[in-house]
């Protein structure tokens, strides 16, 4: 299929395009993010009603530990150093004590949005028995950044809305703009002028919307 | 107040803009009659208050008749803090769908009055979102009407570019379920519309015509473009001959919400009907087009067409603003007199289940 119909010059991307890059998406965070999780790929299977290839990406439990002071240390399970945001180091006897009080666990779901034709990104996060975390909790687990945009704007940033298809309270990154952003992205990464190729075009967008949510891309995925 | 509708009448007569104002009226003037019970465990009076009854609007929401509601129960509830949701045969309602489409997608065979439970305590808050009473239901709105912008105009500046008090009186004339406001106020939301299939003048000029994801051919015409819509699917397993054996809803997760476009597509001599749009969203539902009438059929997947009508889902029941649809009407017309205020056109619709 060619690529230019599938990522279009203002920056969307079809149905069709973001599948080709969720995938090609999944593959390179598979191969250049070995100490964490990987993406999975779930389709809607239990809806007869839509369409086969209407699916999104996935990335479930990942564990953001909370230190005895309050701030957040994102950790995952046998994760490197790199991927610490602090440099403190953490006492390991502590955290042992501490992981079942204040582990906080995220899913984090890619998913279309025919609407706005780019992805949009869902996230959630419970405690260890299942709990649903408040918004205050979550800010404390997210970049401090992040949580300045979250007091300048009540209503456009990220916002708890229902799943699309879980029934179910999640929050959202709002997506107003994100077409913007990706055509600047595009036009500046590409000396020729040159589309953005869509195997490319989640790894992009993921390199911007996950620091929103502390989650890093490796450089290595934007070759 | 009971809707009746003659759709088909209005649809004969050529659109003049007369008949364009009445059906918009009507819709506009829709209401539901409700019987709102408080929930027992929250009854702290003895007797216990009767039901309250509201005329609750179509085109609104239920976190704004609280107001109305609450005088009739606030001397029987526990001390305590507020936080309103309503069920229906304890199914909690989700309180940004607007109250005609709940009615229309719950009761398959409508109800009237309509009884649902009001609650002060106890918010689900693992299946519903917060609603802090006016605030969130104008944000909701707001940001539907954004989305659609973004699908008819390819971007929302038409939103952005409203005024503070422009886009406030917009929000309070749906409020207040006052058209002649929002009909004022309305062209300043630039938000382009689809030609009325009946329309023979081609308004290339128009300042109306669809920008985004509007195609636009050789002689003018507005070929393709993309409509809001929010379509509400239940399924049932098993056929039925009335309404009133559909079986009950237990949980939101029976019900296949779609908030997906539909891509219009006016083509030479042919009209783009009300089916040829569900049709586009659910592909499992096409009729076999053998079985039309004098119609021309694209041609069918061999598997398709081996299958019979008893093994292929079927589409039951279609409803919009309360109304029974007949499938062949125009989906340009649907559009143009049926919609809701933030320019979606919210579908109900019954299924029966292709059987596997």
């Amino acid at each position: 299929m060619d690529s230019a119909g599938e990522v279009l010059n203002d920056g969307k991307i079809t149905l069709e395009g973001f599948t080709v890059a969720a995938r090609a998406f999944a593959d390179k965070w598979k191969r250049h993010n070995l100490s964490f999780p990987s993406w999975s790929w779930v389709p809607l299977i239990n809806r007869t009603l839509l369409k086969k290839e209407e699916c999104y990406l996935s990335l479930e439990k990942i564990i953001i530990l909370s230190s005895l002071e309050g701030s957040a240390e994102e950790e995952s399970l046998g994760v490197t150093a790199d991927w610490w945001e602090k440099e403190e180091s953490i006492d390991h006897t502590v955290l042992v004590q501490n992981v079942e009080d204040e582990a906080h666990y995220y899913d984090y779901h890619i998913v279309y949005s025919a609407s706005y034709m780019v992805p949009m990104l869902y996230f959630r996060g419970y405690s260890s028995d299942g709990k649903p975390l408040s918004l205050d909790v979550i800010k404390r687990d997210l970049p401090s950044s992040s949580v300045s945009l979250l007091l300048e704007s009540k209503w456009t940033f990220i916002t708890q809305e229902e799943h699309p298809y879980l029934n179910r309270p999640w929050f959202k990154l709002h997506p107003c703009g994100t077409e913007e952003w990706i055509k600047l992205l595009s036009e500046s990464s590409s000396s020729d002028g040159c589309q953005m190729p869509v195997e490319l075009y989640l790894v992009s967008w993921f390199s911007v919307v996950g620091q929103v949510v502390g989650l890093r891309t490796p450089l290595e995925m934007l070759i | 107040m009971i809707f009746v509708f003659q759709v088909g009448e209005l649809v004969r007569r050529k659109g003049s803009v007369g008949e364009k104002r009445m059906a918009v009226k009507y819709v506009w003037e829709g209401a539901i009659p409700l019987q709102i019970h408080l929930h027992k465990s929250e009854v702290a009076s003895h007797p216990p208050p009767p039901p309250a009854l509201v005329l609750a609007p179509r085109i609104g929401y239920l976190p704004l008749l609280v107001h109305l509601i609450k005088p009739y129960f606030k001397d029987s509830l526990p001390p305590g803090e507020d936080s309103i949701w309503f069920d229906y045969k304890g199914l909690p309602l989700k309180w940004y769908i607007p109250t005609g489409v709940l009615f229309d997608l719950l009761c398959a065979e409508p109800e009237r009055p309509w009884n649902l439970t009001i609650h002060f305590r106890g918010y689900p808050s693992n299946v519903l979102i917060p609603c802090e009473g006016e605030d969130s239901v104008k944000w909701n709105f707001v940001n539907s009407l954004k989305e659609a912008a973004y699908i008819i105009n390819g971007n929302c500046k038409n939103v952005m570019n409203m005024s503070q008090s422009d886009q406030e009186d917009l929000w309070t004339s749906v409020m207040n379920g006052d058209l002649d406001t929002y009909t004022r106020l309305s062209p300043k939301i630039k938000m382009g519309n689809i030609e009325d299939e009946f329309s023979r003048k081609a308004s290339v000029s128009s300042p109306q015509s669809r920008q985004g994801g509007t195609e636009i051919d050789v002689a003018g015409q507005v070929k393709t473009a993309r409509v809001p819509v929010r379509l509400y699917v239940r399924s049932v397993s098993k056929d039925f001959e009335n309404l009133e054996d559909v079986p009950e809803m237990d949980t939101w997760d029976e019900i296949s919400y779609l908030n997906r476009p539909v891509q219009f597509l006016r083509k030479e001599g042919k009209c783009f009907t009300l089916r040829d749009a569900i049709e586009s969203l659910l592909p499992e539902y096409i009729r076999d087009r053998a079985q039309r009438s004098g119609e021309e059929g694209e041609q069918r997947t061999t598997d398709a067409s081996d299958v019979s009508q008893e093994t292929r889902g079927e589409l039951k029941l279609v409803r919009i603003q309360g109304i029974e649809m007949k499938l062949e009407i125009p989906f340009s017309w649907v559009v143009n007199n049926l919609m809701n205020p933030e320019f979606y056109l919210h579908i109900s619709v019954l299924v029966k289940e292709p059987q596997r």
